[in-house]
């Protein structure tokens, strides 16, 4: 098992948690109710915290001396390798529960397979990460089958929400070269595997949520090889703008 | 979506197993499964609690403080209630 395959692979664990708390941070006073403004940026702590973790451990492979703020905070767009999902704006309320749903159905499983994994440090970070994020997905169920199976508006902005967000949920079981070394060493599971108890969390809520899953099957990937949306460079102006305006500060 | 259109809960929280669940505030919800979810986020975030109960606030029913009077005061011309009239025999311990 090669060293850079691992430290690819912990780079888009950690980039997808960077990067979608970074979006439900942007929830932080705008929430729909108080309850919720603070379920939501618990949710963003929760999310920004398991990146922390990860990048420590993808700056101990690469052994280049960078730690997890300059990891997090002072590279180029091209070299993010988040899924298109969680950089997508959040819209409104469905939107972003919708995107919450389809990446915390991905998350828990591969968590839970990561658990077994060879490599000792990913199989920790997976099993500390694993209750935040079982309790996340409880959380977004509980608000697709609510906003699905509640008023007209809702339903019909839940829906909304699905039909606008599919394209971008083939991407989270992408894999490469990299992934296929990994898995032959035992460190990570086949994607077909996370990828079939998606389908199920995902069939299960929807159809209890009397939502429909769009029949085009438009597929839009990049974003684990560096290539993302518009929206991405406006996230990282923001998430970067004290480290670039104010280098090595910490607070 | 308006705040007020929700119900209010009240929220008790056990702090530690063999503690009664105390009352610690209330919240707005759909229902009881996001009061729980609610106050797990709005009352637990630092480790307080172990166990968390909600109940709707209308399901309460309080004295009424107009009546407070009637109810609370008479009690308090009342010392011979406290058992603080009674020698403690000297042989008797941890009282």
């Amino acid at each position: 098992m090669q060293q850079d395959s691992l430290f690819e692979y912990v780079m888009r664990l950690s980039d997808d948690s960077l990067i979608l708390g970074q979006r439900l941070g942007e929830w932080c006073g705008h929430g729909p109710i108080l309850e919720e403004d603070i379920a939501i940026t618990n949710i963003a702590l929760d999310l920004i915290g398991q990146s922390i973790s990860l990048y420590d451990f993808a700056a101990e492979l690469e052994a280049k001396g960078r730690n997890h703020d300059q990891l997090a905070y002072l590279r180029y767009e091209n070299e993010y390798k988040n899924v298109l999902l969680v950089e997508q704006p959040n819209g409104d309320f469905a939107m972003t529960m919708l995107r919450q749903f389809f990446f915390d159905a991905f998350r828990l499983p591969l968590y839970e397979a990561l658990m077994q994994s060879r490599v000792a440090q990913l199989a920790a970070i997976a099993a500390k990460s694993v209750k935040e994020t079982r309790y996340h997905l409880k959380h977004s169920s509980e608000w697709v089958i609510r906003l699905g199976d509640g008023t007209e508006e809702s339903h019909m902005r839940a829906q909304a929400a699905i039909d606008h967000l599919w394209r971008y949920t083939n991407e989270l079981f992408y894999e490469n070269a990299h992934d296929q070394r990994l898995q032959e060493s035992g460190a990570v599971p086949l994607m077909s595997d996370i990828k079939e108890k998606w389908q199920k969390t995902v069939h299960e809520v929807l159809q209890e949520a009397t939502l429909q899953l769009p029949s085009n099957n438009w597929k839009f990937d990049g974003g684990r090889e560096g290539r993302h949306s518009e929206h991405m460079g406006y996230i990282l102006s923001d998430l970067q703008y004290m480290q670039r305006a104010y280098p090595n500060m910490e607070w | 979506m308006s705040n007020s259109d929700w119900p209010l809960w009240e929220v008790f929280i056990r702090s530690k197993q063999g503690l009664n669940h105390k009352h610690v505030g209330s919240l707005r919800a759909p229902d009881a499964t996001l009061a729980l979810e609610n106050a797990r986020d709005v009352y637990t975030r630092r480790s307080e609690g172990i166990s968390i109960w909600v109940v709707e606030s209308a399901h309460i029913h309080a004295t009424d403080i107009d009546q407070a009077d009637a109810f609370f005061e008479p009690s308090d011309t009342k010392i011979y209630r406290h058992p603080t009239f009674y020698e403690v025999p000297d042989g008797v311990k941890h009282m």
